[in-house]
């Protein structure tokens, strides 16, 4: 058993669902105990979705296990395929279902709908969301793709792309697609399928049409592009375009297989000269923290240190099916690989390195905000506003210009914030009146050192008056604050004072020092200077 | 300003229709009940014992709540536990042994069952005995069921209730009448409800649950108790088990539900009719001052309930009665007709009650309907609204405060809401 508060991703009929919700024409009947109909929610609320995700759930109670419960599941098929007239039915068990051990695929073969029925095999107990999602797109592929199909001969036509990997619930899935598709246009390469997303059964049917196929999303599509490589021998693009050097690299590797001219993809990004400018030079090295999917977090540490200048601290990934891919990219920047799918692992390698600034998900937003660090969202799982109304792809030219908007934004507040504790005892600007971009009405922080969780003990007798003894998170005695030096601390501004307090205690601790004065904060300041 | 006295109790309601169908359920489970009951009982902590699937239900229904060192949390059973390569019992032990050294502040713990839990017949009773035996007298360790197999929503608080009936300490038989409120409310509801108590003279008056674990109200064959939700029937049941007697009410939302929920007490305590009316008068006129202007609005407009919490029947009544509004349906997951008797007297006889559902024939009737607001979950409320029906989802109204005088206009508004934006917006 594992104690968990916080998930990075669901169990995998999630992932299921949002091949479903993804596609058009295509039915999930999902056999579920009352109450699971809850994932319905994360379509309708967070993705805003105006339909119904197009899943029925058999919702079984207590009074329906036994043989009921498989009657109830042909009853919820054999209505759902009523309803809804679906071109292609996908069938499978959630958590519990799998438990009581009713066999879908038996159950649907024995009805003989006269549509394809895809059953699915999602171990709930072992794998997760981006699993269940990425199995459930193979299975769609592997069954309904017509293997006779292949590419026209190419006289005289543009060559034809598959974009795969785009479902429901995918971070800036909807607008990478228009982003890419837009590019693909300006080399004369045309889109033949998009798929999961916006996809129908009939569609799939005829993916072998082709000429090569285009991986945006690993993490969805690595399983079926595998098969389509053997199937029909199509061609696989696999440089993710996300940032100004990944969209080159994936324009020349898309120009090598669709035999065109890479020249003719329009360059129209404002990232380089944003980033040459010099206003952009106080950005120079700043620490960051990368964590997320192994895609995004990959693609984000190439940008942050190609690209914005920073120097990255730490890299990290939730989903273990991609951990090798991130413990080789961990190594080009010399960090060590976290590959872990317990927030508190993230919290404690955030507390212990100090990042100037975080690019995560969801959770580490709301680690980096109890950190008082700035932040931005670069992956999945995301809340509601991260489905934007405006336009904001992540990949390609465009989504270039939104990564330097969205991650240098928190920045700037900070140095917002430099100017405000500058500042701080103009009475308009106190402490107490609270960070200016977090709403009015904050409560002041109560201890004098808020930026590190460490837990503050009471007083060691015989120390310097009034001192407070600091346990790092390696749990050793890292020195005691004098209150002068306390004092000192709070004068450095709030977004680097977490670490010039770590690295003083860690020169304390080196240099023996039993308690830390004014001096010796300037010392570490001195011995730490870069 | 001599308020109207709640009007008598039909003798019988059993002869109200009923429409129960069974398909497709869009409700959320027990575990649910979660997220407001760890707020309220503020040393208690949770533990679900089921699957990724419940973890990733609590997140999604706690939001942004997760991040605040919440006092809930999940075990989640893995492959090696089904596959009896670990002991289910050992393994629960030794995860209810580091959360409590990680949380030495915790007296209370519920091991919550969950659909895998209950499938594979983990004896969570039995683990909650023998982890008690280990961690008291700092811990007591109870446990409930929140699975979707059992409870929907809100009968998750009444699993949760329940378990803690037999904890309650016995009052003495010689002891005094003494009142308890049930259901958990808001804290500012709860101490208004208790201002007029206090006023109206009547005491000692407990609340289930209490704010602290170490705060259990006695039970005994002298306890009157309010039900201040109607989805505690399991409550109910253990509560007169221990001898307490239940004072019949219309539930207290508006002025009148109020009147007649405060009043049933009043009468048990032997209050007087002329001291209870001076006591309830203000704030009896306050509601009803405040739900003035949304009657305007509300004043014979449709309304259609989708099954949710059971709180469908009162607000239904609240909705008719005092706003004027025309009930179509009212589903409810589970229907309790002895303790929702007086508020399902006052619908009007043209309203279909409906127990379970069936989802796409009941959304068939929605659309067929076209009611002018239609209360639904969140997994419903855009594609109706997508649809052109403006809703107004009912997750809320658990959340929010609602109950009592002083909420009287705030719980109008929730249903005013939507409408008057549905007529403000030019998009």
């Amino acid at each position: 058993m594992q104690l968990t508060v916080w998930t990075y991703e669901g169990p995998p009929h999630v992932g299921a669902m949002r091949i479903a919700t993804a596609m058009e024409g295509l039915h999930y009947v999902l056999h579920a105990p009352q109450g699971d109909t809850y994932a319905d929610l994360l379509f309708t609320m967070i993705e805003r979705r105006g339909k119904r995700p197009p899943v029925t759930y058999t919702t079984f109670q207590a009074r329906d296990l036994g043989k009921d419960t498989a009657e109830l599941f042909q009853t919820a098929a054999r209505e759902a395929y009523a309803r809804y007239q679906p071109q292609a039915m996908i069938v499978g068990a959630s958590c519990t279902a799998e438990l009581i051990q009713d066999d879908p695929a038996g159950l649907t073969d024995a009805m003989r709908l006269p549509i394809p029925v895809i059953p699915l095999e999602l171990p709930s107990y072992q794998r997760k969301e981006n699993w269940g999602a990425a199995e459930t797109f193979y299975q769609i592929v592997r069954k309904l793709a017509d293997k006779d199909a292949h590419p026209a001969p190419r006289e005289n036509r543009r060559p034809r792309a598959n974009l795969l990997g785009p479902t429901a619930l995918g971070f800036r899935h909807r607008d990478d697609i228009i982003e890419i598709t837009r590019l693909l246009d300006s080399m004369g390469i045309d889109v033949h399928l998009t798929a999961p997303l916006s996809a129908s059964p009939a569609d799939i049917v005829r993916i072998g049409e082709a000429d090569f196929n285009i991986l945006l999303y690993p993490e969805i599509g690595d399983t079926a592009v595998r098969w389509l490589e053997k199937t029909f021998g199509q061609k696989t693009v696999r440089t993710v375009p996300i940032g100004y050097g990944a969209t080159k690299d994936f324009i020349r590797e898309v120009a090598a297989i669709a035999d065109v001219d890479a020249a003719l993809a329009l360059d129209d990004s404002r990232l380089p000269w944003w980033s040459r400018s010099v206003d952009s030079t106080y950005l120079t090295a700043k620490r960051v923290f990368i964590f997320g999917d192994a895609t995004h977090a990959i693609a984000a540490a190439r940008v942050a240190r190609d690209e914005l200048g920073f120097t990255v601290v730490g890299l990290g990934c939730y989903n273990r099916e991609f951990a090798r891919d991130l413990r080789d990219a961990a190594k080009l920047y010399g960090v060590e690989p976290l590959i872990t799918d317990d927030y508190l692992e993230v919290e404690d390698a955030i507390a212990a390195l100090q990042p100037e600034l975080v690019l995560g998900t969801q959770m580490e937003r709301h680690i980096a905000k109890r950190l008082r660090i700035p932040c931005a969202v670069i992956s999945a799982p995301v809340h509601v506003q991260d489905f934007p109304a405006r336009y904001s792809p992540q990949m390609g030219f465009e989504g270039a210009n939104v990564l330097f908007d969205t991650w240098v934004h928190p920045l700037v507040m900070g140095l917002e914030e430099h100017l405000l504790t500058m500042f701080r005892d103009d009475f308009e600007f106190s402490d107490s009146a609270g960070a200016s971009h977090l709403g009015h009405g904050r409560v002041a922080l109560a201890t004098p050192s808020p930026f590190v969780p460490s837990e503050v003990e009471g007083p060691i007798p015989g120390a310097a008056e009034s001192p407070s003894t600091t346990l790092g998170t390696n749990g050793g005695l890292n020195g005691v604050w004098s209150a002068e030096a306390e004092k000192e601390l709070l004068k450095i501004p709030f977004f680097v004072r977490g670490k010039a307090r770590r690295n003083t205690e860690r020169f304390a601790t080196e240099q023996g020092l039993a308690a830390i004065t004014l001096e010796t904060l300037y010392d570490a300041k001195a011995h730490y200077a870069r | 300003m001599t308020p109207a006295l709640p009007a008598a109790v039909p003798a019988s309601t059993d002869c109200v229709p009923v429409l129960r169908q069974r398909g497709q359920r869009e409700v959320f489970c027990g575990l649910t009940g979660i997220i407001w009951l760890h707020r309220k009982i503020q040393d208690a902590f949770f533990l679900v014992v089921g699957s990724r699937t419940c973890a990733h239900l609590l997140q999604s229904a706690a939001g942004v709540m997760v991040f605040a060192e919440p006092r809930f949390g999940t075990a989640i059973i893995e492959e090696r536990d089904l596959a009896g390569m670990a002991d289910c019992n050992e393994e629960l032990d030794r995860v209810v042994d580091r959360l409590l050294t990680r949380r030495p502040d915790i007296r209370m713990l519920f091991l919550v069952g969950s659909c895998p839990s209950e499938v594979i017949k983990l004896d969570l009773s039995r683990a909650a005995q023998r982890l008690s035996g280990k961690h008291s007298p700092n811990v007591r360790i109870l446990n409930y069921s929140g699975s979707g197999i059992e409870t929907t929503f809100t009968e998750g608080e009444d699993a949760c209730l329940a378990s803690l009936v037999p904890e309650l300490p016995a009052e003495p038989a010689n002891a005094a009448p003494a009142l308890m409120i049930v259901g958990a409310l808001p804290d500012v509801v709860e101490d208004q409800f208790l201002r007029i108590f206090a006023q109206l003279g009547i005491a000692p008056v407990h609340c289930l649950p209490a704010r602290k674990s170490a705060d259990l109200p006695p039970v005994g064959p002298n306890t009157r108790y309010l039900l201040a939700q109607p989805f505690l029937g399991e409550t109910a049941r253990s509560l007169e088990d221990r001898g307490a007697q239940r004072l019949d009410a219309m539930f207290p939302f508006g002025a009148e539900g109020t009147t007649s929920w405060l009043h049933a007490a009043a009468q048990a305590f032997g209050i007087d009719e002329m001291h209870f009316r001076s006591v309830i008068a203000p704030g009896r006129e306050r509601a009803k001052r405040a739900i003035e202007h949304c009657r305007e609005q509300l004043a014979g407009k449709s309304i259609f309930f989708m099954p949710d919490s059971q709180l469908e029947v009162p607000l239904a009544r609240f909705l008719s009665q005092e706003l004027g509004m025309v009930p179509i349906e009212v589903g409810t997951p589970y229907l309790h007709r002895r303790h929702l008797a007086q508020d399902l007297a006052l619908l009007p006889s043209t309203t279909v009650i409906s127990e379970g559902q069936d989802v796409d024939r009941q959304l068939d009737r929605v659309r067929a309907a076209q009611p002018d607001i239609t209360v639904c979950g969140l997994g419903l409320a855009n594609p109706l609204e997508a649809e052109g029906l403006t809703t107004k989802w009912a997750i809320e109204l658990v959340f929010s405060p609602i109950h009592g005088f002083d909420q009287a206009g705030d719980l109008a508004e929730l249903f005013a809401r939507p409408l008057r934006r549905r007529d403000v917006l030019r998009v």
